[in-house]
């Protein structure tokens, strides 16, 4: 693909109405986010009075140092990484079941996957709160790390089972006919071709559990995590600053490791097309 | 010895499939087909509104609470304002779509891709939360409409019934933008997908064949983009039934199903209602995808 020049898909130059309709809905997208790092900076503290009355750099420690930011924090931080672990076993176990084999019920497999994440996330929310209620299970950290895992498995096996389908099964079959294993196979020549789609879905899975707020809701008693936090503060603001502040750096903790995991799987894409 | 175990695996295929399938199975069968079956179970108890208990007792009273005016309101509400924003978020997303499948270069379609995806995947309650800003009396919008003189045209919206409110924050138009720039990604990227699948030959056929290019637009590219927009408007659809954030944060008091599904569930702990109410999304959404699945929505996702 690299080596290719870029060749525009039409020949006509896009109009200035079209132009100028992509640009403004990107700012509509955009726009709203840039204005949360503004508001981090503003002196005022019980309106969100917009241009700021002045600029003061002293939320920042201030937010960092609030003991119910941290501790929400923290919370989030061992859930995602322990939905995301799990969703790494399942969603590899089932990406590497349905690439493989053929078997009854394998169309259904993606279907059931998915619908976590394509139902509304009131269903999975009420459906997770109901059992609870029924089987009398105790709110803890577990009630919340299942309901995260269960929604974050397709990111996995979404991108594992791209990759999969990408890689040639010549590499596996030569590694057999060389007298290896299944085992060293797995370790010598799968595993590292799948590196970057297991770390590139487990990115996406951890920031899919770190900004979870609905089945959360229904699942984490009186706990909070971070976005419970920040809805709670929303709804009944105590202490706007340090809110403002707390969202700008969920904005930039997220941001990166999502454009890491677009190059991950871009890359993927680039080898694709220099084989071809 | 794991040469020894390796071919004995290799012998069984069906049972290193059974390996791999048996915990992905046993977690999604127990732990989410059987959180939704006990959601269905709940959903035929009932309240007891003396002791506040949930009786254990097989009964349609729940459901036929729903046929209340007041909650089939809610249901009306929330499907009316799911529509809108799919239809709104199918004009914006449009032209960015059909810009990034046909005229960008390939650096220009990776940067769309990603100013697209770094919104989907970015915390949503912090999305939410900058429309807070925008909205609010004091807020960016009445800034903007004092400088340029435009204050009276806003006054005069606020006004209206309906869409109008004290500021746009309580107002129904600003539950509406919030959910049109939260949902926008998910309309964008299906409906790209489908149109970079139109083949370029059909393009060209047509246009020798005569056709200027706004006739090749609609009779060709736009049908073929349709099924692009089924599957967007899952999405926006779906994931508007069910929210309950935005309608918290702003608007006015009146409910839309996820607001009135977490108000039953909380302060009165009626789970069976919960239930119950969370099964009107789901009969919406099950009609909403037969009739995509004829338009052929699902070859586009």
């Amino acid at each position: 693909m690299r080596s290719r020049k870029n060749i525009p898909t039409s020949s006509e130059p896009a109009s200035w109405g079209l132009k100028l309709g992509t640009l403004a809905a990107l700012l509509f997208l955009h726009i709203p986010v840039w204005l949360i790092f503004i508001y981090s900076f503003t002196t005022e503290t019980s309106a969100y009075t917009f241009p700021p009355p002045s600029l003061t750099l002293k939320w920042i420690p201030q937010a960092i140092a609030n003991p119910d930011m941290q501790s929400s924090l923290v919370l989030t931080i061992r859930v995602a990484t322990l939905a995301t672990f799990t969703a790494l076993i399942l969603g590899t176990l089932a990406a590497a079941a349905v690439f493989r084999y053929n078997f009854f019920g394998k169309e259904a497999i993606s279907f059931v996957l998915i619908l976590p994440l394509a139902l509304p996330g009131i269903v999975t929310g009420i459906a997770m709160r109901s059992a609870i209620s029924l089987l009398q299970i105790p709110f803890s950290f577990w009630t919340i790390v299942i309901g995260h895992a269960t929604f974050c498995v397709v990111t996995v096996y979404n991108n594992v089972l791209a990759r999969f389908r990408r890689t040639s099964g010549s590499m596996v079959e030569a590694s057999m006919d060389l007298g290896a294993n299944s085992f060293q196979t797995f370790w010598h020549i799968v595993l590292p071709n799948i590196g970057t789609a297991l770390l590139a879905g487990s990115i996406l899975a951890f920031s899919l559990s770190f900004d979870e707020v609905i089945v959360t809701t229904f699942t984490a008693g009186q706990q909070q995590t971070l976005p419970i936090w920040i809805f709670s503060q929303i709804l009944k603001p105590r202490n706007r600053p340090i809110t403002n502040v707390t969202a700008m750096l969920v904005v930039l903790i997220t941001a990166l490791p999502i454009i890491l995991a677009q190059r991950l799987t871009a890359q993927t894409t680039d080898t694709e097309g220099d084989k071809s | 010895m794991l040469n020894r175990l390796s071919t004995f695996l290799y012998r069984r295929p069906r049972l290193v499939l059974g390996l791999l399938l048996l915990p992905p199975m046993v977690w999604f069968v127990v732990v989410y087909l059987g959180s939704l079956s006990t959601m269905l179970l709940n959903s035929f108890f009932y309240l007891d509104g003396f002791t506040g208990q949930v009786v254990h007792q097989f009964t349609l009273q729940t459901y036929l609470k729903l046929l209340d005016p007041t909650n089939l309101q809610i249901f009306s509400r929330t499907t009316l304002m799911a529509a809108l924003v799919t239809i709104a978020c199918i004009l914006i997303a449009f032209p960015v779509s059909y810009y990034a499948a046909r005229f960008a270069s390939k650096g220009m379609k990776t940067f769309l891709y990603l100013a697209v995806t770094l919104p989907l995947w970015s915390s949503y309650v912090v999305r939410v939360y900058s429309w807070k800003l925008i909205l609010a009396q004091e807020g960016i919008i009445s800034w903007f409409a004092g400088i340029t003189h435009l204050d009276g045209l806003l006054n005069w919206y606020l006004n209206l019934p309906v869409v109008g409110g004290t500021s746009l924050s309580v107002s129904s138009t600003g539950i509406f933008l919030v959910f049109v720039y939260i949902w926008l990604p998910y309309m964008i990227l299906p409906i790209q997908t489908a149109l970079e699948r139109v083949p370029k030959s059909l393009v060209e056929a047509s246009s020798d064949l005569g056709a200027n290019s706004s006739q090749t637009f609609l009779n060709v590219i736009l049908p073929l983009a349709f099924p692009g927009v089924v599957a967007g408007s899952i999405f926006t659809f779906s994931l508007t039934l069910g929210d309950f954030i935005v309608p918290s944060l702003f608007g006015n008091s009146s409910f839309f199903i996820g607001k009135a599904v977490l108000t039953y569930m909380g302060t009165s702990g009626n789970i069976p209602l919960a239930a119950a109410f969370t099964m009107g999304p789901i009969v919406i959404m099950i009609i909403y995808l037969l009739i995509a699945r004829r338009l052929g929505a699902f070859d586009a996702l």
